[in-house]
């Protein structure tokens, strides 16, 4: 015999439905959690399969993703004759609007480094990387687009040869991938476009080079030393795959986790005071029943584990549901949700934490109940 | 031996011209087997000594015995009373104060459960109490499907479940009709004779005076001597042990 499993029988439609309601707000905690890890991967998609160990940067910048950064094409062959470098490619990328099909599609270019650099490390998991110099492109399932289908960037058709899972751009516009000449070829289209736009004068430059050489170094070779190598070339930065990491992170991501954060704590202080407001009021709607307890004798400590099991079991409760809303609904998100083990055990705390704290006005209301209160009428 | 006593207990509430002397140097004392009424006008004080005795609350000065243990002197309790209540008392009030949600039977094993008794042996506890009361097939009736008197009866089992060797009731039949009211009073003499507890019993009820075997009464909070009923009793002003 529990009591606090007693207590909640007669009540247990108005107690499953508080649980539901708490539920779907430990839902949106968990969302919001799992929004955020969605965007950390998002961002980084790019920077961890493009395979590179370095990043050759323009003087003074942090790179492509950080600001405007643009090197010499010549640099690819500078990098390329240092010692213990596998590979260097040029690396661009540009977001652009093309129409498709009577609709406007949004994606972020990127130029491979052809011949050495196919796409093979995207991950494409319908079609194949490419295989030919020009005209071919591989696209992110986003898209919507069909192995076959043409699309026209610039003034030039591509062919879908490869859709991947997953290939999403910092900002979350799907990727694009051709070799870097397409990629130049496309976007100087695009800005001799811009400048017949444009009054004379009155234009960027076209761009030339890239905006930062990407380097793999050879197998057995310490990245660091390499990495040392490259301090003599005075025109350019280099940094590591993990730094690029990092301020991809510090930019765009920052700041979307310290709102998220926020709002997480707003979300975690009102499922408190939700709970705190359930037990309290199923506190005192047992007045009689506590004093009586009192009355006859009983510990504290078994009143106050009445109103805590009662809390723990509400919050338990809406975890289940926020769980099952997660593996339900999640996957419906316009963005990537990812919710981790990690992610669910610590929503799983709070929601302990949350139920402990918010027991402790009923518990103290309890407290206070004079046992006397039963023989008042 | 005496099974309560309580010496010279007084108690007054309030202050100034809210001042109410509710006990006055109150010596009383209840054996173990004895039945013992507790009879006076309304205000005179029964359900403060009542509540004092019961160690609910504490008088301002005075001392109270539990079988021959002294566990409140000079207004101060010198034991965990909390304790003392769960195990050596069993209150029954006017309202049969039983849990709404919860049979007769869960409401007799709340008791057992505030001592940490479970399982089936609080359960054939349980069951048996109800069965001495004349409830065994009404065991899993909810309150509100039993009659007054009914509830008092489970009330009553609630309160034996730890066999006390004191019961507390204050006006236990004020809710009941005669002939129910009388049952009841009966029933706590059998209670008494038959498991050797010591009961104390407020009523204003006279017709069931002829139920006890001491017969205490109150005045404007003061206690006149007792009058034995039917069998010959030891007098219950034994003198304290020092
Ligand atoms: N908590 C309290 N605060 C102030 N005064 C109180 C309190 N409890 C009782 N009194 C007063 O103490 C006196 C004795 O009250 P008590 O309840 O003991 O009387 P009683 O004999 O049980 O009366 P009744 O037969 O009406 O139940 C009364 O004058 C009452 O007003
Ligand atoms: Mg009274």
């Amino acid at each position: 015999m529990n009591l606090a499993y007693l207590d909640l029988r007669h009540q247990l439609r108005r107690f499953v439905a508080t649980a539901f309601g708490l539920g779907l707000l430990f839902a949106i905690v968990l969302a919001m959690g799992g929004i955020y890890r969605g965007m950390v991967e998002d961002a980084v998609v790019l920077v961890e399969r493009s395979g590179a160990d370095l990043w050759l940067v323009q003087r003074g910048t942090r790179g492509p993703f950080a600001e405007r950064s643009t090197v010499p094409a010549v640099l690819e062959d500078r990098a390329r004759a240092v010692a213990g470098v596998a590979w260097a490619h040029p690396f661009s990328s540009f977001t652009l609007e093309p129409e498709h099909a009577g609709r406007s599609l949004r994606l972020t270019l990127v130029g491979l480094g052809w011949p050495d650099d196919r796409g093979a490390s995207l991950g494409v998991t319908r079609g194949r990387a490419l295989e030919r110099s020009r005209g071919e492109i591989v696209v992110d399932a986003s898209l919507g687009l069909a192995l076959g289908e043409t699309l026209t960037l610039g003034d030039d058709p591509y062919r879908v040869v490869g859709i991947g899972a997953g290939l999403v751009a910092s900002g979350g516009d799907p990727l694009g991938f051709v070799t870097h000449a397409d990629l130049e070829r496309i976007q100087s289209y695009l800005a001799a476009d811009a400048r017949r736009a444009l009054p004379p004068g009155d234009s960027d430059s076209a761009p030339s080079g890239a905006q930062a050489i990407l380097v793999r170094v050879a197998p057995g070779t310490s990245v660091a030393a390499v990495r040392a190598r490259f301090a003599s070339f005075t025109d350019v930065d280099v940094y590591s795959q993990s730094d690029e990491r990092s301020f991809l992170l510090e930019g765009v991501v920052d700041k979307a986790r310290r709102q998220i954060g926020l709002f997480r704590a707003l979300l975690a202080l009102v499922s408190g005071i939700v709970v705190s407001l359930v037990v309290f009021n199923m506190t005192v709607a047992k007045t009689r029943e506590i004093a009586l307890l009192k009355l006859m004798g009983a510990r504290t400590r078994l009143i106050v584990s009445m109103i805590v099991q009662q809390a723990l079991l509400l919050s338990v409760l809406a975890y289940g549901v926020a769980f099952a809303a997660s593996q339900v609904a999640f996957g419906l998100f316009p963005r990537r949700v990812v919710v981790g083990a990690e992610e669910l055990a610590g929503v799983f705390v709070l929601a302990v934490g949350i139920a402990l704290v918010a027991s402790l006005a009923a518990v103290r209301r309890a407290l206070q109940i004079p046992p006397t209160t039963i023989l008042a009428g | 031996m005496l099974a309560l006593r309580g010496e010279r207990l007084d108690k007054t509430y309030g202050a100034g011209d809210n001042r109410v002397v509710a006990l006055h140097d109150v010596t009383l004392g209840v054996e173990a087997g004895e039945v013992a009424a507790l009879l006076g006008p309304s205000g005179s004080g029964k359900s403060t000594l009542l509540t004092t005795l019961g160690l609910l609350q504490l008088p301002d000065r005075g001392s109270v015995w539990l079988a021959g243990r002294e566990v409140v002197v000079g207004g101060r309790a010198l034991a965990d009373l909390s304790a003392l209540r769960r195990r050596q008392i069993g209150f029954v009030f006017q309202k049969a104060n039983l849990v709404p949600f919860l049979s007769a039977l869960e409401n007799v094993m709340v008791a057992f459960e505030i001592n940490g008794e479970r399982g089936r042996v609080a359960r054939r506890r349980a069951l048996d109490l109800l069965g001495y009361l004349g409830l065994a097939d009404r065991a899993d009736h909810r309150p509100d499907e039993l009659s007054g008197g009914q509830q008092q009866r489970v009330a009553i089992a609630r309160a034996l479940a730890m066999s006390p060797p004191l019961v507390l009731a204050d006006e236990p039949t004020a809710a009941l009709d005669g002939a129910r009211s009388r049952d009841v009073m009966l029933l706590f003499r059998r209670i008494a004779h038959e498991r050797g507890t010591a009961v104390v019993v407020v009523t204003h009820d006279h017709r069931v005076l002829d139920a006890f075997d001491t017969v205490h009464e109150m005045e404007d909070g003061v206690l006149a001597p007792p009058r034995a009923q039917g069998r010959p009793l030891t007098t219950p002003a034994d003198p304290p042990p020092p």
